[in-house]
């Protein structure tokens, strides 16, 4: 038999139906639901008479839309249409049997972050949801990616998505990481390498040494942005950390079943000698720590960098870096630690996780944010609010003068009330620095959680290595 | 689904490369629980002022390409989220054929799922149809999917490639679910076999 990649392997198993052009009905393990992209597909199955096929493999729960301000089950506090989302997908999950976790569940939360803190995500999987962060799943080893609400009706329906193969990419991250540099420094690194649309097509292992020295958590926020370099899917081979962090989960394998899930994960791993149609490989020694400076995730500098000129670049991206320029109100050759911050953002399924609010605390411990900050930590779940409360955290946060939220996706996407004003600038934890993504004009770049933490201090973007 | 039929139409340029899905339809818009309606706020940070008010100079704005039913666009178009809206958006204003040098994988997939044609072409192509676009509403395209040919208004004829199986839905407005409904059997197989070989999933 010819040797095969991880994602060969997972596609392999999961192939239902193959017509004879390679258009393949693949099964899918676990879907996962929220409230903005699952209306108008829960809607068509009504319109149509059908049922959800597997409601025990549907999770669904409300995260884009939700305040993360105290006493939030009060409805005043979301818009009206807001509020209608939420009860529509209140409404959905009890009519069609799926399993739910309401905002009143303490283990509510960012669904990338549900799904594999309670075991519903495993390895070997394939997952999908109606978002495109969905790729955070791969860190298991899990086939998993972003659909449009099309496919959300379609998978409900039927349980599986019809599909053609994508190419296989490989990114291997050689060697140690040096001290301050994170996962998030690593997957903005390799999007700055690759572009936004290096990965169209493509499905990316990543792998090498700094990859396996990672936690769970640090895989899944790699996994996490493998979108933003166009890749629909993000995965890493599953092995002892894994194992380790599903063990004992609510929703993963007990006893005789772990051993016998434990025995076939084992042999989930790219064979030697498989083909990869691109291979991307990085010193993990070369990584810096790295900031936005424009509007594509793709705009990635080391924070000792300077913002470029548009003559910089080549073809169409000099018009966009041109604009990005004069979006973000900066000036070429500024240096990137002269910019001035006014809001500081750690959250979301990229950085929302416990290593994050640890990450977080231990910059901001004993410290105070700047005068005149804005500054919030919104976990991404509450299961991940009340482990940091248990560990002190939240106590740190409070006292450096950070709001300490409840869970939801926030100002990720600023569909709540948590939103830039006009040219409000922020240093950021989340995946997108778009044009208006976290307020109409708001200024987004993003960096790692210990980065945040750091410009809250300083009041503006600073090597976190100079307050080591 | 809508059948998709060959037409000619005004053609809108959008040379700037990475247009994003915020950009396609702002956050702020997602909140209905329709598929319909998104039209008038296609693009709307780039396309209208705070109070509402036009911005003149934004290529769906001037009168010559208000009805453009296509978008010659730069690359990467449509990458960011896998938010539907976006083609939703984009069909609603009237927009049925995008054409870029490469587009973002869910995009792509979402716009065949609303009787909409994505077209990639290599960049020399793309200048040919941008270059076209840019001469107005008297520069009407036509777009045969059937024969996979775009004539521009001088009579230039450039072959696409499209997924034969995205074709034969898309001439027929065929269903998805309805398609995939039809084999069950090797659903309900591949569940019973997968079922015993993993239980625990």
């Amino acid at each position: 038999m010819s040797p095969k990649t991880l994602y060969d392997k997972i596609w392999d198993a999961h192939v239902a139906h193959e017509a004879d052009d390679g258009t393949c009905l693949l099964y899918i393990d676990r879907h996962l639901v929220h409230e903005v992209t699952s209306p108008q597909a829960f809607e068509g199955l009504r319109m149509a008479g059908r049922k959800v096929r597997a409601p025990e493999k549907t999770i669904a729960v409300p995260d884009h839309n939700v305040p993360t301000t105290a006493g939030r089950e009060d409805p005043a506090q979301m818009t009206e249409e807001s509020r209608i989302q939420v009860e529509a997908l209140d409404k959905n999950a009890k009519e069609f049997g799926v399993h739910y976790y309401p905002v009143s569940d303490v283990r509510q939360g960012i669904v990338h972050i549900v799904g594999p803190e309670n075991g519903w995500t495993l390895p070997g999987m394939t997952v999908v949801c109606g978002d495109s962060h969905t790729a955070t799943h791969g860190a298991f080893g899990a086939l998993a990616h972003g659909i449009g609400t099309s496919e959300v009706e379609h998978v409900l329906a039927t349980q599986t998505l019809i599909q053609k193969k994508s190419k296989n990419m490989k990114v291997e991250i050689t060697g140690k990481l040096k001290p301050g540099v994170t996962a998030k420094d690593i997957t903005l690194a390799v999007i700055g390498e690759t572009g936004t649309g290096g990965g169209t097509g493509y499905v990316i292992e990543y792998c090498g040494e700094a990859i396996r020295d990672l936690s769970m958590e640090g895989r899944m926020t790699v996994c996490n942005m493998a979108i933003e370099g166009g890749a629909r899917a993000g995965l890493i081979a599953p092995d002892e950390t894994t194992f380790a962090y599903c063990k004992g989960r609510p929703h993963a394998p007990k006893a005789g079943a772990w051993e016998q899930a434990l025995e076939y994960w084992k042999t989930l791993y790219t064979d030697e000698g498989a083909h990869f149609d691109k291979v991307v490989t990085i010193k993990g020694e070369d990584i810096q720590p790295v900031v936005t400076w424009g509007t594509s995730p793709e705009d990635v500098l080391p924070i000792t960098g300077v913002v470029p000129a548009p003559e910089d670049f080549e073809g169409g991206k000099v018009e966009a870096a041109r604009r990005s320029i004069e979006y973000m109100g900066l000036t070429p050759g500024q240096k990137l630690t002269d910019i001035e911050i006014d809001t500081v953002f750690i959250g979301s399924c990229t950085n929302g996780r416990i290593e994050d609010m640890r990450a977080a605390a231990e910059v901001l411990k004993g410290k105070k944010i700047k005068e005149g900050m804005r500054a919030m930590i919104v976990p991404g779940s509450g299961l991940v609010r009340a482990q940091a409360e248990e560990e002190g955290l939240a106590d740190i946060f409070r006292e450096a003068g950070f709001e300490w939220r409840l869970a939801g996706c926030s100002m990720c996407l600023a569909m709540n009330p948590d939103q830039l004003s006009e040219n409000e600038r922020c240093a950021s934890t989340s995946n997108r620095n778009f044009e208006g993504r976290q307020g109409y004009k708001g200024r987004t770049h993003l960096v790692s959680p210990a980065m945040a933490a750091a410009a809250a201090i300083t009041g503006k973007l600073t090597d976190i290595r100079e307050l080591m | 689904m809508k059948k998709f039929e060959t037409f000619s139409g005004i053609a809108a340029p959008m040379p700037l490369v990475n247009i994003d899905t915020d950009m396609i339809i702002p956050k702020r818009f997602l909140k209905s629980i329709q598929r319909t309606g998104f039209g008038v706020s296609l693009f709307d940070e780039m396309r209208y002022n705070r109070d509402g008010s036009e911005i003149e100079d934004f290529v769906l704005n001037k009168p010559q390409y208000r009805s453009a039913q296509i978008l010659i666009a730069g690359d990467n178009f449509g990458c960011g989220s896998s938010r539907e809206h976006a083609p939703w958006a984009l069909d609603d204003f009237g927009i049925k054929v995008i054409v870029s040098t490469s587009f973002a994988d869910i995009f792509f997939n979402n716009s065949f799922k609303n009787g909409m044609l994505p077209i990639v072409l290599p960049q020399e192509q793309v200048d040919v149809l941008m270059k076209d676009a840019e001469k107005g509403e008297n520069a009407r395209m036509t777009v045969d999917l059937e024969a996979q040919e775009i004539t521009t208004s001088d009579g230039e004829v450039i072959k696409f490639e499209v997924d034969a199986f995205k074709k034969h839905c898309l001439l027929n407005g065929l269903d998805d679910i309805g398609l995939t409904m039809e084999k069950e059997a090797s659903i309900d197989a591949y569940e019973a076999k997968a079922g015993a070989e993993r239980p625990w999933v």
